[in-house]
């Protein structure tokens, strides 16, 4: 008994180093440069050529470099090289193949050549893919059998090498875009636009039916005619006609590098049996690798040592520089050595978690968000006095992302360009009620939409004189929702006075498609459906599953749905495509998901998407948006505002939703984090003391109960 | 006896059968290959093309049960009933729809899950027997009331007020423990310490008052009868004899829950940020992996009979007076 008591007293006294008990991460990372964050559904792609979402890139962004990234203290948002020595050079061919001005008419430039230049000296992560033996030949490729017997873990493979990064990686990474292999999610993009990319993909799943994943597909043996390598670091990428856009998809993990040693290394027999692929272990030449994965506990990525090519920018706004966002301007990245991403997927331990100071940053959920948040008299987001004390400060920023309620232009009673549907439309607009929304059930943390374009994009307008007139008006210079009495106006001028058909009398009935699910699901459900009802108009959920749903909106079978569209890169062609009669959901299978169609707007559309952001395609957007606006395909929702909490320790950073790779701009003091930690996890040991008096207190009166009943029993 | 046991044995695999079969038609009757290949590729930019390739080298592009473009039995078998459901029998789970070796995830997964489920089960069942035992001890004495209601309050109150409550009394406000998280080898007691503790408390009303009716009815038998006639104690009673018959049952339903520990638990793991089991099927389902569904189906199924096979057994060790024929 005393063995396992003096067991349990050195697990314990092991266990619970230095004055802190419940620090969650190992004795060793104490005081270290490392970065802790959380991460609630495991990513499900790592591969740059599959992953398409936010929790994937928070993770890939900082492993592999495209060509081109996000200036990370330029607004609006500004391209700038990444891996290559400056911007694309873009020239533009006729239909004979002669160049033409910069200038040209969009009409006669058939092709577009992307011609880019990389950086010389940048090299990969270390990694097994590259280790070579003293031959020159590669260690781990191919396998034998007799070698497999020696790798069971990651870690196992104890050699390791680099490779520079060439214009041939960049060719082999865009080529492996249409391998059956891949499946690579923008595929049909790409063929649209890369010339070339249709028939490679045809070839490919021509000679490669049923690609195993452990068959080597080498793509060096397949030419792609729209890319090339012009030298050791120069490739050109040749596209269809006009599309500006490209340089934003040139700054996404889809055109990240891959050479083909790596692509060889993991397509080999065995490895996907022993969870070895690129989709779990990505390859890159950025300021951070994967050194642990698993996705199901913890990921860690640590500072790459062959990562020497970058600097913070030397440049920013005067408000930059009183933010201290200027401080380290110069200074090599990435600051901080490693990041731990921890699987939290309940939010009450996470945010416990970060009042304990054992998380740098934490979202805000709408449970803990007034214990966190105060709002000023002026209507201004602060943190509480209580979070104040522990110095943990708030950043906000407008996420390029619209929710919206879209009327699916096909149906029958709110489609269609009559003016009767229009009302229709224009009159529900009015009624739901979005600033009511944004206050009950997002706490505040959104904008009103009075288009489809959030802040930060070019075309976005928030000047009073371009408010949204069916739905919004001026009052005192200032933007208010119109009255409830100019939606009933409106829903009467559509045949519906007072919620009624004026010629049937039947009461109007619409149908509400949506996903919700969850406690807050009937509460939405409801508010939606007090909205019509002010206007008489009885509103029916149609709750389904996330497949049922997109299922009703490829055949067209909703009627009023909720949405949202998350950009893709910082352009407005990519929220007004949205809008676009071909690319109507029911008849191509396009983002068009309300099946709008107007010749007007799409002729617009067309003229304006392949623009500079000149006056002139801001006039033409304006136009774009007055059309949207009076047809009212949307009810334009809100544009949701991200609240982030940061500790103290944590050097200022600038919130920049659209890029993926800004930890390397953030730096944190890990002496003050281990002082804080220290004062704010003191255990409270009164609880144990109290516990150690009652239990023998209650095994004594157990004695004393037996004892009596024995007595009992005996006389 | 062992003729009895490969009989049991035999009869599993109509059920695995049926099992497996009924997971097919539920899972394909909600989801088509259709809506798990967008699940995969993701909704957006994504055309019918792409999703008839990824179909394709993933081997949904099968018909569900009957291939009218083969002929003979391959008209049965080039289905996708055969090659994702009925695989399962050569034990051979293949890799999950997102690319990852099912088998090795298991591995991987069943350690954190049994080092909280593992000890939970036994803690939890001797701190049942022990404070029923306690209980029947001081049957119908002011003690006996109060740990009855005590017993009664336990039970309704939900799974995670406990599991809440605990992480913010033991982890938040006393600071004892992480309030989640775990690290493999010795260190993870820490990390395990509050999920067990919770476990065992959670379960204390329900497995008390249930033990403490068995032995209210083993109280009451001859043989405790003759016992108090030839002048043995109460405690020695209690322990020595009423326990001993009052475990048949016990053990019935302990035995049949032994091989689902290694499943994990939702919930706990969720909350505890464990990297178990639990989680797994629930994941999977939302991720529309049928792959790791039908794995999991079958393992906890086949887990399920093999409880069975073993309570029988137990049945047979507990009291000599049963036979397996």
């Amino acid at each position: 008994m005393l063995r396992l008591f003096f067991l349990v007293l050195m697990l314990l006294l092991t266990g619970c180093h230095q004055s802190v008990w419940n620090d969650p991460y190992p004795a060793a990372e104490s005081g270290s440069n490392t970065l802790y964050l959380a991460f609630q559904e495991r990513p499900k792609h790592l591969d740059p050529a599959i992953a398409y979402s936010t929790d994937a890139y928070e993770i890939i962004g900082q492993i592999v470099e495209p060509p081109l990234q996000y200036d990370y203290l330029k607004r609006p948002y500004t391209l700038i090289p990444l891996t290559l020595r400056n911007m694309p050079d873009i020239q533009y061919l006729d239909a004979t193949g002669k160049p033409l001005v910069n200038n040209a008419p969009v009409a006669a430039i058939a092709q577009s050549i992307y011609t880019l230049h990389l950086t010389p000296g940048i090299f990969y992560q270390p990694h097994p893919a590259f280790a070579r033996n003293r031959f020159g030949q590669y260690t781990y490729w191919p396998l034998t059998t007799s070698a497999w017997r020696q790798l069971n873990r990651w870690q196992d493979f104890t050699h390791h090498g680099t490779q520079e990064l060439t214009a041939a990686d960049y060719v082999y990474a865009i080529k492996r875009l249409a391998s059956p292999q891949t499946n690579c999610p923008i595929l049909g993009i790409m063929s649209d636009n890369i010339v070339g990319m249709k028939q490679l993909a045809a070839k490919l799943a021509h000679d490669h039916p049923h690609p195993g994943n452990d068959e080597f597909i080498d793509l060096d043996h397949y030419t792609l005619s729209g890319v090339r390598q012009i030298d050791r670091y120069t490739l050109q990428i040749r596209l269809y006609g006009k599309y500006p856009q490209f340089s934003y998809w040139l700054a996404m993990p889809f055109f990240a590098p891959i050479p083909r040693a790596v692509d060889a290394f993991y397509h080999q027999p065995g490895m996907s049996a022993h969870n070895f692929t690129l989709d779990w272990h990505p390859v890159g030449t950025g300021p951070y690798q994967l050194t642990l994965m698993n996705p199901n506990w913890r990921m860690v990525l640590s500072r790459n040592p062959n990562f020497h090519h970058e600097r913070y920018p030397n440049t920013g706004s005067t408000d930059d520089a009183a933010k201290g966002l200027l401080r380290d301007a110069g200074k090599p990245l990435p600051f901080i050595d490693n990041i731990v991403f921890s699987l939290e997927k309940e939010t009450i331990p996470y945010w416990n978690k970060f009042l304990q100071g054992y998380y740098d940053y934490s979202a805000i959920s709408t449970d803990n968000f007034n214990q966190a948040i105060a709002t000023g008299i002026k209507g201004n987001p602060h943190v509480t006095p209580a979070l104040r004390n522990q110095g943990i400060t708030l950043s906000t920023s407008t996420l390029p992302v619209v929710s919206y309620i879209a009327f699916n232009m096909h149906d029958s009673t709110v489609g269609g360009n009559s003016i009767r549907a229009r009302r229709l439309r224009q009159a529900i607009s009015i009624a739901v009620n979005y600033e009511e929304f944004i206050t009950i059930f997002l706490n505040g943390r959104g904008i009103p939409a009075q288009s489809p374009i959030p802040p930060g994009i070019f075309g976005y307008d928030d000047t009073p004189a371009d408010i949204d007139p069916v739905t919004y008006h001026l009052v005192d210079g200032h933007i208010e929702r119109r009255p409830i009495t100019d939606a009933r106006r409106l829903l009467a001028e559509a045949g519906y006075p007072n919620g009624r058909d004026s010629q049937t009398g039947a009461p109007l009935v619409l149908y509400y498609d949506n996903t919700f699910t969850g406690p807050n699901a009937k509460a939405y459900v409801d508010w939606m459906v007090s909205q019509l009802a002010r206007l008489n108009i009885q509103l029916i959920s149609r709750s389904s599953d996330f497949n049922r749903f997109e299922d009703k909106i490829r055949h067209g079978t909703t009627q009023i749905f909720v949405d949202g569209w998350n950009a893709d890169y910082p352009d407005p062609e990519n929220f007004l495509a949205l809008f676009y009669g071909p690319n109507s959901k029911l008849s191509s299978g396009g983002e068009n998901d309300a099946n709008y169609h107007n010749p007007a707007y799409d002729a617009l559309f067309e003229q304006m998407k392949n623009m500079d952001n000149t006056p002139q395609r801001f006039a033409i957007i304006q136009q774009m948006v007055k059309i949207l606006q009076q047809d009212a395909p949307w009810m334009f929702g809100y544009f949701p505002r991200q609240y982030v909490l940061r500790q103290a320790w944590i050097g200022p950073t600038k919130p920049m939703p659209i890029a993926n790779n800004t930890i390397k701009y953030i730096h944190l003091n890990p002496a003050l984090r281990e002082q804080e930690r220290t004062r704010w996890n003191r255990p409270v040991v009164w609880p144990l003391a109290a516990i150690a008096g009652i239990l023998p207190l209650a095994g004594l009166s157990m004695w004393r109960i037996k004892r009596r009943r024995d007595e009992r029993t005996a006389s | 006896m062992i003729r009895y046991l490969l009989r049991r044995l035999l009869y599993a695999i109509p059920i695995l059968l049926g099992v497996n079969l009924l997971t097919f038609c539920l899972f394909f009757m909600v989801n088509t290959p259709d809506d798990i290949a967008r699940m995969h590729l993701g909704i957006k930019h994504v055309n019918h093309a792409a999703i008839l390739n990824w179909e394709h080298s993933h081997g949904y592009d099968l018909p569900l049960f009957y291939n009218r473009h083969e002929t003979h039995w391959q008209a049965l078998t080039d289905t996708l009933f055969v090659h994702k459901s009925l695989s399962m029998f050569t034990l051979h789970f293949g890799l999950s729809d997102d690319g990852r070796d099912i088998a090795r995830e298991i591995r991987q997964r069943a350690g954190p899950s049994l080092s909280i489920a593992l000890p939970a089960f036994i803690i939890g069942l001797g701190t049942n027997i022990s404070l029923a035992l306690m209980l029947v001890w001081m049957r119908a004495s002011l003690a006996d009331r109060v740990g009855v209601i005590i017993a009664v309050a336990l039970m309704s109150v939900s799974g995670l007020f406990y599991i809440i409550g605990g992480q913010f009394v033991i982890a938040h406000l006393w600071r004892w423990v992480p309030i989640s998280g775990f690290v493999p080898g010795v260190d993870s007691w820490r990390f395990v310490l509050l999920p067990i503790a919770i476990s065992v408390v959670a379960g204390i009303g329900n497995g008390m008052r249930w033990y403490r009716s068995i032995f209210l009815e083993e109280i009451g038998k001859d043989y405790v009868r003759t016992a108090r006639a030839k002048g043995l104690d109460e405690s020695r009673i209690l322990f020595r004899h009423v326990l001993k018959n009052g475990m048949i049952p016990i053990l019935t339903g302990a035995v049949t829950v032994l091989p689902l520990l290694f499943m994990g638990s939702l919930l706990t793991e969720s909350f505890f940020g464990i990297p178990g089991l639990g989680s797994y099927v629930v994941d999977a389902i939302q991720s529309q992996d049928f792959a790791v569904v039908r794995a999991m189906v079958f393992i906890g199924s086949a887990l399920y009979l093999i409880g069975l096979w073993l309570t029988d057994i137990a049945y047979g060790w507990v009291d000599p007076r049963v036979r397996l024929s």
